[in-house]
């Protein structure tokens, strides 16, 4: 295999620092913009702001890409991966107690 | 190329129904999925068991795939026969977003290279933007304070001037931010797979995750600190050294002090806005009478006292 070495990379870090449009998060989950509204719809994930335009918190990004992959390769609906994923987040904070 | 078993990755027999195969690999989902499970292997078995069942819930590709016989064993070497494109023609299977190049050697040869539109037409048009890549680091907790550097090493699959997908080894090097905490990610734009038809790039996240510390405790952005302190310290009250992640700081204890009392240095935990606190617990360690003369100061403390610590339970 090839070797090739990319120095000094600066990545973002996905908190609540930084925001995301939809159609920048849609981009980053390789899905339509549909597919994301869907997601809030169901709560899956929350927009940052109540604005008219969403705004989504970085930590977004993260959580519907679990709940697609959750959706898909478990055959859950959107309600259910919600609840997979609040349940996994309450497991690992009384994990790290 | 090595010889999959896709019966003996789910746990099937050969003759296994349809329905028994849909049964199993959802139960082997269940607990091996990445976004789910705890166990180490957890990603490569899953993509092995999803590749397992991309074929045999196919009947057309399981009955192909049936013809190798039992008497092909898993990790053998294995070459397809010279006739297999003519006779088998698949157009390439795999409902997946993002991860096309997921799917093994072994499973490309003999069907084609995954690229799935999938996820019910709600991909992003035609183009495909490349497989996003999910990694994690492992660093110490001083590290995430102050910020490094570290260097990864991943395989990512890269289209060839053929236009096929070869998996390639990339090592970068990437900036870990002051004040990341655990858990969270780092997103590396277009640092992932390759898109395909002059589609962009996939993203690269980057997992961070602490290194248990010896006697630090991260919970987000506040460090929790067990203090061991004398009786003496405790009882009357005294300013002690406490290490922090910026350095020792002085801290006063207030007099009257007991084990399990919670003290906080403001902002002197991970940095950020705001930064997090540094939480310090007493824990009040008794030196042992070991010589005569400390013997002798205890028993001047017995003498001196009558108070019962038990009281609250009765006895």
């Amino acid at each position: 295999m090839a070797e090739r070495t990319l120095a000094g990379l600066r990545g973002i870090v996905l908190d609540e620092q930084v925001t995301f449009t939809l159609g920048e998060l849609s981009h980053a989950c390789g899905v339509r913009t549909e597919l994301v509204v869907e997601m809030v719809d169901h709560g899956v994930i929350e927009p940052a702001t109540s604005t008219d335009e969403w705004q989504f918190y970085g930590d977004s990004i993260v959580r519907a890409q679990r709940a697609l992959r959750l959706v898909q390769d478990l055959e859950l609906n959107w309600p259910g991966a919600a609840l997979v994923l609040d349940l996994l987040d309450e497991l690992d904070r009384l994990q790290k107690r | 190329m090595e010889f999959k078993d896709y019966y003996q990755i789910l746990g099937v027999e050969r003759d296994a129904s349809q329905d028994d195969i849909k049964r199993a690999y959802r139960r082997l989902a269940r607990k091996y999925h990445p976004d789910v499970s705890k166990e180490s292997d957890a990603e490569a078995r899953f993509k092995e068991m999803k590749e397992a069942y991309e074929v045999l819930k196919d009947p057309e590709k399981r009955s192909a795939y049936d013809q190798f016989g039992a008497n092909w064993k898993a990790g053998q070497d294995f070459q397809p026969p010279p006739n297999w494109q003519r006779e088998y023609s698949f157009g390439g299977g795999g409902e997946s977003f993002g991860d096309a190049g997921q799917f093994s050697d072994f499973f490309e040869t003999l069907f084609g290279q995954a690229r799935g539109e999938g996820f019910g037409g709600f991909r992003t048009g035609g183009r495909m933007k490349g497989e996003d890549i999910n990694a994690s680091v492992t660093i110490p907790l001083e590290d995430a304070y102050r910020g490094a550097s570290r260097t990864i090493t991943l395989e990512v699959p890269e289209a060839d001037t053929d236009g096929s997908v070869r998996r390639r080894r990339k090592t970068l090097n990437v900036k870990i931010p002051p004040g990341i905490t655990a858990g969270k990610r780092i997103r590396l734009e277009k640092q992932g797979g390759p898109g395909f038809g002059g589609s962009p790039p996939g993203d690269l996240y980057l997992a961070i995750d602490f290194e248990p510390h010896p006697f630090y405790r991260a919970d987000g952005r506040d460090i929790h600190l067990e203090l061991p302190v004398t009786p003496w310290e405790a009882a009357l009250g005294r300013k002690v050294k406490v290490p922090t992640l910026g350095g020792a700081v002085d801290l006063q204890i207030p007099a009257g002090s007991s084990s399990g009392k919670m003290l906080r240095l403001k902002g002197r935990g991970l940095s950020g806005t705001p930064p997090g606190d540094q939480y310090v617990e007493l824990k009040v360690v008794v030196p042992p009478a070991s010589d005569e003369k400390t013997r002798e100061l205890y028993e001047t403390l017995e003498r001196g006292h009558s108070v019962n610590p038990r009281a609250k339970l009765g006895v």
